[in-house]
């Protein structure tokens, strides 16, 4: 018998059987094995491993590094006139290193950041559901609703990285290729740079809160489905739908009600007086639209019938 | 009976979409629901005497709104230049719902009522307005002051406004007005000079000079005249001014502003050619051909115009007032409002300023302004709501906002400074430049440019646009820049500085030129505020020297940033006004340092903040936490333990589990499982093993009936669970670790001790050999099962479960198996194996639990169960011989035969005694052993 083989030594036996009669399982008054505490189940860190070693984890993060340089390889490609002080958020990317940031998440604001989050939080239990693993982790046991929490902790906890790590990133190559200067607005505003770094941290934020409902629907379609592409391709599917229903003149006020009409607001924080009208009903919206969906998700998930 | 919930699942998303269409839906309908019903009104044709002393009268056409309860204070409601009664419609209807009764008329020579215009002249306008005055004194629905004194203010943009001033002025029965965009003085409105050679005394923020003999603004005062010729409004403003707090620019959505006529009824067509007088009184007509032509006013023409002005009868209007006025108004800028809040207070009168973000070129006043107006009307003739004071307020546009408006803020001040107390706070921002000098074409073009009168206010929905169209044209502009400022400086009126002029060739005796102020970016954008520019007139001696005049540049509301630079302009042209005609050039020198600037000091108003919002935002976060707390509690009621039964892992009563649409995967199953045994679950494929294990290890919810593992009732993620190992339909792994990573990473997941968890061990029992190292989506469906079967021995539980365990191993590994669970359980565990093979569970279990269709057919020791109670076969040659000599044994009965083989009960009789009978007798016997009962009746319900 060699290391290839596939056997069990009988020696193997013994020892487990072994060791089985030497321990006696202490049991605690909540019938459990003493060791065993619910809060101690599925630690962040423990869900975080789980996830980090994913190829599909490695390449989102892996990608959102590379897309500033891109971005910079194709200004650089295309005849970008460096420098420039005036005209859109595109015409205006090169002006400085906080203006190419702020290009950066505008051009991925609507289709990118929205695509990451549904993938983070709609993959976590659908995933889970499709290896069949499910149901050892909830056999563990790890409370139903420990282990969404935790998913969507751990989840949440990527997906702010990855949202942090695209701009912080677009900023690096940004002052490395256009400068540490002044922020210029589309209006021709321009502000020192710390204050821009400022402002371009502030939108971080509000992405991140505005996202949630995002968060909370993939979250609702990952509890409702076995099938991992379902739970996030819905959401990026809803969010597409708002998003053109948003571009419907006549619906007027009703587009007020969209989850991803203020998608956009942190654009307000670029300007040297800050209106934060519209992020407030931005963050108002993300928070009913999100804890909604979690609500549910979470309802859902505690009666459910786990059978993958 | 997961397909089942599968289609469920399946349905999630359409069943979402529809339930969203159907909120979108229910706010459509609800709000659809809240357009606002017509207000009634009455019309009446009111005749007046054509002029004073005439015989002739003129026709008013009136429209009489009715608010729901009457009598109510009334509000003359007048119509702008080129409008009719029709275009103040709706805001007629907004003051009726507030509770006011409303009078509007078209004007004379306007809309359906006859005569010609007279420019709001004294003895025909405002006395026809007296006359309607005289109409709400009769009317039962007015209440009244006094006899036939109605209670009443009166209201109006442009024309309509400066009306409302001369009615007031003239008539004491006016108890309040609010004259909205207008003029003070017509001739200096259309023919301003901004430059005097020593400046007047006014202290207020946008007092200007008002010098005589002006340069004529001849764009708008074409627009001006021609909407008298035709009824077609060009002079009022289109759209509405963008508000504080308004997220979208919502101008389509508000009814539009008609050409002249709207409202109901059929539309008079434009009356295109009444001659060149169009409906003009011949005294108006020939002033205006008179400046058109010669760009300059007689002494007539400016009586003629100073009479039809609210600067006229502005000493009499002690009535309280408040007067609206625009940022972005070329053609009655603020420093009109100024001159009458000034006059007014002398006069004795209260005056309340609010300077809007609109304008002639800028659009109506919005929803929150007219509403600021009703508040008014309403505090002064009904006295309620809070007094709305007179104090100063002014909007101030900011930057570009994501919702694609610019940003709008309101400042207070408590009183307009230079009224009653203190001047207004100047600061001097330095200039620079030399002497620079500046070229008139010939005939005065081509012509920089600065706004577009009438355009303006399509151009101006975005202010930013509007004001970078102007041009200055090269070498006709002296420049004088400042340094950058140091902090931002909010510029609210109108800028003074000192220039010297002088010529700069024989041909120039009188200068006209147009003083700018620019705002520039560090980037060199430059933006002018407000579209608007100062022109002037000014005398040069024929001797070359200079003259010093101090300019009053048009006052305006701009935050003039950091950074940015201020920018003086004096240019020799200017396309909206009547330029000079000869080729001159001057000298053009700053006689002062600088610019001085009015900055008015106010706090921000903030109920822009979406307060409701935030309020939302905070009640959202207490919902969810709320509901955090209850599942938290909920959560921590559920534990339930039987203490008595402590000692059994498992215990099932009376489990029944139902899918909707009528399967029942489960029926009342109830077994025990006692410590030590090695439990066999049997049945067939779909007999409901595997629903009855998942719920077992809390996966899925029972219909009916209840689990008990070691006392303690089973619940999803019930503590209990943690002494449980299983393995149940297959494996879970994460295909992209290896197979140990998974096992130690699983156990960590469980937050338990890691030197519980025998990893070692159970590694070995696996006995996966290197292959432990590789990635588990490499495995081969044994090796899975060999990994899985480890990590349910993980911890040692004390009650292992597993589904089918031998499934997908060879031989060898299955004899393995069994002995694995045969000495496990004998180490003082217990463990439950289900199987769909007999052999399997006869070989493996000392219990057994035979289910079949979800429900229990029979339970009891493997050795009992296939014992069958005593019964033993015997295979023979010869079943009849065999049956004969058993019969002959004592206690043996119920014999028969079978085909190779004979049954009987032995009843005590040993199995040998009957063996050596029938050895004795001759009967050869290939076998003997017990009667295998199980495997009857598990044929039996197999072969169904």
């Amino acid at each position: 018998m060699n290391e290839h083989d596939v056997h069990t030594d009988p020696s193997a036996i013994t020892e487990l059987t072994d060791a089985a009669a030497h321990q006696h399982t202490k049991v605690a008054p909540d019938g459990s094995a003493v060791g065993y505490k619910a809060r101690k189940t599925l630690r962040i860190r423990v869900e975080l491993q789980r996830q980090i070693r994913r190829r599909r984890t490695q390449l989102v993060l892996g990608f959102l590094v590379l897309l500033p340089f891109i971005l910079a390889l194709s200004f650089e490609i295309g005849q970008a006139s460096p420098n420039r002080r005036s005209g859109g958020f595109v015409d205006l990317a090169t002006a400085s290193g906080i203006n190419f940031v702020v290009l950066t998440l505008f051009v991925s604001g609507s289709f990118l950041l929205p695509m990451i989050v549904a993938l983070f939080f709609g993959d976590t239990i659908a995933s889970e559901a499709s290896w069949s693993s499910l149901k050892y982790l909830l056999a563990a046991p790890i409370p139903r609703h420990r282990l969404l929490r935790q998913k969507a902790i751990a989840s949440g906890i990527l997906s702010v990285f990855a949202l942090a790590l695209l701009p912080a990133v677009a900023l690096g190559v940004g002052v490395l290729w256009y400068g540490a200067g002044e922020v210029v607005s589309p209006t021709g505003e321009a502000a020192p740079f710390a204050d821009g770094v400022l402002g371009v941290a502030l939108a971080v934020c509000y992405i991140a809160i505005n996202l949630f409902w995002v968060a909370g629907l993939a979250l609702f379609l990952s509890v409702s489905t076995d099938a991992p592409l379902g739970a996030v391709g819905g959401t990026v599917l809803v969010s597409i739908l708002s998003q053109i229903l948003d571009q419907i003149q006549p619906l007027e006020d009703l587009r007020n009600y969209l989850p991803t009409h203020y998608a956009m607001a942190w654009a307000d924080l670029l300007s040297t007086d800050v209106d934060w009208s519209e992020m407030t009903r931005g963050t108002f919206s993300a928070l009913v639209y999100g804890g909604i969906f979690t609500l549910l998700a979470a309802r859902r998930f505690k009666t459910k019938d786990i059978t993958s | 009976m997961s397909r089942l919930s599968r289609l469920r699942g399946r349905w999630t998303i359409p069943a979402l979409i529809v339930v969203l269409a159907l909120v979108a839906g229910g706010v459509y309908f609800t709000r659809s629901g809240d357009d606002p019903v017509a207000v009634p009104f009455k019309e009446a044709k009111i005749d007046a005497p054509e002029s004073p002393d005439s015989t002739q009268t003129v026709t008013i056409e009136t429209r009489l709104y009715l608010p729901q309860q009457t009598p109510a204070p009334a509000i003359m409601l007048a119509h702008g230049f080129g409008g009719s009664l029709r275009s103040v419609h709706t805001q007629a209807e907004e003051f009726a719902r507030r509770g006011f009764v409303v009078l509007t008329w078209s004007a004379r020579g306007f809309g359906r009522s006859t005569g010609q215009i007279a420019l709001n002249s004294l003895d025909r306008e405002v006395r026809d307005a007296q006359k309607l005055l005289d109409f709400l004194g009769t009317r039962d629905e007015v209440q009244k002051d006094s006899g036939g004194d109605p209670r009443v203010g009166v209201t109006g943009a442009s024309y309509g406004g400066a009306l409302s001033l001369l009615l007031a002025g003239v008539d004491k029965r006016v108890d309040t007005l609010v004259p909205v965009i207008t003029y003070n003085d017509l001739a200096q409105a259309l023919l301003p000079n901004s430059a005097l050679a020593t400046p007047r005394s006014d202290t207020t923020p946008a007092a200007t000079a008002f010098g005589e003999d002006g340069v004529f603004k001849r764009s708008w005062a074409g627009i001006f005249f021609s909407a008298g010729m035709t009824s077609i409004d060009l002079a009022s403003p289109t759209g509405e001014a963008p508000e504080m707090g308004q997220t979208e620019s919502n101008q389509p959505a508000t009814e539009p502003q008609p050409a002249g006529n709207s409202g109901a009824g059929s539309q008079p067509p434009p009356t295109p050619s009444l001659g060149a007088c169009g409906r003009f009184t011949p005294e108006v007509c020939a002033a205006y051909t008179e400046v058109a032509t010669t760009g300059r006013a007689s002494q007539q023409t400016l009586e003629l115009l100073r009479k039809s002005s609210p600067v006229a009868v502005t000493d009499q209007i002690k009535q309280p007032t408040m007067l609206v006025q625009g940022e972005q108004d070329t053609l009655f800028g603020l420093d009109q409002s100024d001159a009458t809040a000034r006059q007014i207070t002398a006069a004795g009168g209260k005056v309340k300023m609010v300077w809007y973000a609109g304008g002639h070129d800028g659009g109506n006043p919005g929803a929150s302004l007219r509403g600021e107006i009703a508040d008014w009307m309403a505090f002064h003739l009904q006295g309620k709501g809070t007094d709305p004071g007179t104090g100063f307020e002014y909007a101030v546009q900011g930057a570009f906002r994501s919702s694609g408006t610019p940003s709008l803020r309101t400042v207070v001040a408590p009183s307009y400074p230079g009224l009653s107390g203190a001047s207004t706070e100047r600061r001097t921002v330095k200039l620079s430049g030399r002497e620079q000098l500046a070229v008139n074409p010939a005939g005065g073009n081509p012509a920089a440019i600065s706004n577009l009168p009438g355009l303006g206010s399509a151009l101006s929905r975005s202010s930013a646009i509007s004001s970078r169209l102007s041009i200055d044209l090269p070498g006709q502009a002296a420049v004088f820049t400042s340094e950058a400022l140091e902090s931002q400086l909010l510029l609210t009126g109108s800028s003074t500085v000192r220039l010297r002029v002088a010529r700069g060739d024989q041909n120039s005796g009188e200068a006209i030129l147009f003083a700018k102020l620019y705002d520039v970016s560090a980037d060199g954008t430059r933006v002018l505020p407000g579209s608007a520019v100062a022109p002037f007139r000014v005398a040069l001696p024929p001797d070359g020297s200079a003259t010093e005049v101090t300019v009053t540049l048009p006052p305006t509301v701009r935050p003039v940033e950091s950074a940015h630079k201020l920018a003086l302009v004096v240019s020799t042209t200017d396309q909206a006004f009547a330029n000079a005609e000869q080729p001159a050039a001057y000298k053009i020198s700053l006689a002062s340092e600088g610019v001085s600037v009015p900055v008015v000091p106010g706090r921000n108003v903030t109920t822009g903040f979406p307060t409701s919002a935030l309020w939302g935002i905070v009640i959202a976060l207490l919902v969810l936490i709320g509901a955090g707390v209850i599942a938290l509690f909920r959560r921590r009621l559920a534990h339930d333990s039987d203490p008595s039964l402590s000692e059994v892992p498992l215990v099932i009563s009376g489990l029944t589990k139902s899918y909707p649409g009528g399967l029942t995967a489960v029926r009342d199953l109830s077994f025990r499982v006692e410590h030590g045994q090695v439990l066999g679950l049997l049945g067939p494929n779909g007999a409901g093993k595997t629903t009855t294990l998942r719920m077992v290890m809390g996966l899925i919810h029972p219909t009916e009936g209840e689990i008990r593992v070691f006392g303690t009732k089973v619940t999803p993620g019930a503590p209990v669970l943690s002494r449980i190992g299983s393995f149940v339909e297959g494996s879970g792994f994460l295909p992209h670790l290896s197979g140990a990573a998974n096992l130690k990473l699983y156990w960590a997941a469980t937050g338990r001790p890691l030197e519980e968890a025998h990893i070692e061990e159970a590694l070995e029992i696996a006995g996966l050999g290197d292959a432990v190292h590789r990635r588990v989506r490499t495995y081969s469906q044994g090796m899975r099962q060999r990994l899985a079967i480890a990590q349910a021995m993980l911890g040692l539980p004390d009650l292992l479960i597993l589904d089918e365990p031998t499934n997908g191993l060879d031989p060898p590994q299955i004899h393995q198996m069994r002995e694995v669970l045969r000495r496990y359980a004998a180490a003082g565990r217990t463990v439950l194996v289900s199987s769909h093979l007999l052999a399997e569970v006869e070989q493996t279990c000392s219990h057994v639990v035979v289910m079949h269709k979800g429900q229990l057919v029979a339970a009891g020791e493997v050795a009992d169960i296939a014992a069958g109670g005593g019964e033993a076969t015997f295979r023979v040659d010869s079943p009849s011989k065999a049956a004969d000599v058993l019969r002959g044994l004592e206690g043996v009965h119920d014999v028969h035969e079978d085909e190779g083989a004979v049954h009987a009960s032995m009843n005590g009789v040993p199995r040998a005694a009957a063996l050596s009978a029938l050895v004795a007798a001759g009967v050869a016997v290939d076998q003997a052993g017990p009667r295998r009962r199980l495997e009857d009746a598990f044929l039996e319900l197999v072969g169904e």
